[in-house]
């Protein structure tokens, strides 16, 4: 009795071990549901959802210039202080300008010097050190920042991921690179701030 | 000829605790070391054993290689410069970190979440707990030494992570949700990709039934082993599937509410078997209890801002007080205690990590066991060393 209730059993695992390689067989016959990468590579549709690192957006009228006012918040909210925000200096003033200032200082008037331009001579960003939390992008009074959709990135030197987000802007806005998806506004909910 | 314990140019002589485990009286005995590179250790856990034959006489699980200050992290950081640490604190089941902290910074400051967040988060949340047992159940069967099932389970987890990709951006160490809401709406596609997802998944259970959990290999190396009686889970604050294992129907979305979970209609799986096939086995109940909350959540899902208008900026300063604020994570409870001075940032951040708790059961329950069984013991604890170590 014992015997036959033993043999039951090892049929029965038997058994099981036979449907588990039916499953398998039948997810061998099945077409592939892996990307061969890099001889085929992943469609825009489920690239343009992925955050990259933080890139500047231009103007509208100028695509070559950013958007940014060179306020900082971004550089001094972010947690791991990966980016670098430098001010333009302000111009030097023509003669003209000079002796009108002169003019009116000895007139005992306020002087009105010439302002710096509002966007940024330098924005450098440390990709290395980012997480990625997007606290720059909420921060941006100017809306300035955003993610990128670039996902190809490898490098041999730690330097090959300081970027500087103005030279990459004049780059964009002289040629879209060819690997990186359009950015579509519609499918990205992070680029409008809709509830905020 | 040197002796073992000379200073040479390898370090013959052990580490502090190769040195201070001391061998116990039988001279038959061998110490054994697993890890801190090990593949069934998931991450950089070491464990040392003390053999006889192939029998534990002792274990110690030795922690601290992926230690990286987490909590001091949280006193040098604001309440919103501290989101990004929590996906990388249990990088499985991140968002449910990403939850207690919100939860606990709200709770402190009285911040109010709008109705749609707290849906949202329900259904992220759980969806990335699917993906966190999907992976648990891929990495602990290729522990044990099947190498086909992971690659099922990473077919479906892809799809999860698709899914939550469009909303947090991310795959894996997600910064999704803020203090008062979440980053960035669920928009209509997100919505119906779930909303495809959960049947397509439920048609896959059967198959992962078929697979593995009838399998008479599977069932002898897990049933019997790694028994975790409920006064052992007590004694070390276990919680999660492996106090659940253990017949205890604890978990925190019902015993201590939080969010809209008391709207929504679940019960708690529990097994009272207490050994490796009864967590298997709850494991798999939760993937289907984690669905059920998806669809009402998604059903009961109201229109309205997700993120409240009036949020907290990243140098936000908080009221004085002290919380504890805890979820259930796909690993146990996730507690955060937060203690404010009042300044822009916290004045202590304690977080209780499931895994530590259950972690520390293992050297007692492996006591006598196989040393192949202890490896299908740790693998049914589902260790993050992560979050373990903070």
């Amino acid at each position: 009795m014992t015997m036959i209730r033993e043999f039951g059993k090892a049929l029965q695992g038997l058994w099981s071990l036979a449907i588990g390689l039916g499953v398998t067989f039948r997810a061998f016959v099945r077409p592939q549901v892996t990307v061969h990468y890099p001889r085929a590579t992943v469609d825009d549709a489920n690239l343009r959802t992925f955050h990259g690192h933080v890139e500047l957006v231009g103007k509208d009228d100028q695509s070559a210039v950013p958007r940014c006012i060179s306020c900082g918040m971004c550089a001094m909210n972010c947690p791991s202080a990966c980016l670098t925000v430098v001010k333009q200096k302000p111009p030097k003033p023509t003669p003209e300008q000079k002796t009108a200032m002169e003019e009116a200082e000895a007139r005992g008037e306020k002087v009105k010097k010439p302002a710096a331009p509002k966007d940024p001579a330098r924005f450098s960003y440390d990709f290395s050190l980012c997480s990625l939390c997007g606290t720059c992008v909420e921060s941006c009074p100017a809306d300035s920042l955003r993610f990128s959709n670039e996902i190809y990135q490898a490098g041999f030197d730690r330097k090959d991921f300081h970027f500087d987000l103005l030279a990459r802007l004049r780059g964009q806005a002289e040629s879209r690179s060819g690997r990186t998806p359009n950015p579509d506004p519609s499918s990205n909910p992070k680029t409008d701030k809709g509830g905020k | 000829m040197t002796s073992s314990a000379s200073p040479g140019r390898f370090h013959l002589g052990g580490d502090f605790y190769t040195n201070h485990f001391e061998k116990g009286g039988s001279p038959d005995t061998m110490i054994l070391n697993m890890g801190p590179q090990h593949p069934a250790t998931h991450g950089v856990l070491r464990v040392i054993f003390e053999l006889d034959g192939e029998y534990i006489l002792r274990t110690e699980p030795v922690l601290g290689y992926l230690h990286r200050m987490h909590e001091k992290m949280g006193e040098e950081q604001t309440y919103y410069q501290y989101m990004p640490n929590m996906g990388r604190v249990d990088y499985l089941h991140a968002l449910a970190w990403n939850w207690a902290w919100a939860g606990a910074v709200e709770k402190l400051g009285g911040i109010e979440v709008p109705r749609r967040a707290e849906f949202i988060r329900v259904i992220t949340c759980e969806l990335n707990r699917i993906s966190s047992h999907l992976l648990w159940w891929g990495a602990f069967l290729l522990d044990l030494g099947a190498f086909t099932p992971i690659m099922y389970a990473f077919d479906d987890r892809e799809r999860i992570l698709d899914i939550l990709q469009r909303p947090t951006g991310s795959r894996l160490t997600y910064s999704y949700y803020r203090l008062g809401g979440v980053a960035a709406d669920l928009d209509d596609t997100a919505l119906g990709m779930i909303r495809d997802f959960v049947p397509h998944l439920r048609s896959r259970l059967p198959m992962y039934r078929n697979l593995v959990t009838g399998n008479m290999i599977l069932r002898h190396r897990l049933e019997g082993v790694g028994h975790i009686p409920v006064e052992m889970c007590r004694r070390y604050g276990a919680t999660g599937p492996t106090l659940r294992g253990s017949g205890v129907a604890y978990d925190v979305r019902k015993a201590e509410p939080y969010s809209v979970y008391p709207e929504l209609s679940f019960n708690i799986p529990t097994d009272d078997k207490c050994d490796g096939m009864a967590r298997y086995n709850v494991r798999m109940a939760e993937i289907e209890q984690s669905l059920d909350i998806i669809e009402q959540a998604l059903d009961m899902l109201p229109s309205g801002e997700f993120w409240v208008k009036n949020a907290p900026k990243p140098k936000w300063k908080a009221p004085k007080g002290e919380v504890y604020f805890a979820v259930e994570g796909a690993r146990g409870k996730i507690g955060v205690h937060l203690i404010s001075d009042g300044s822009a940032n916290p004045y202590r951040v304690k977080l209780r990590a499931p895994g530590f708790s259950n972690l520390s059961l293992f050297a007692e329950v492996t006591k006598g066991t196989l040393l192949a069984d202890a490896v299908a013991i740790l693998g049914s604890l589902d260790m993050v060393i992560p979050e373990i170590d903070r």
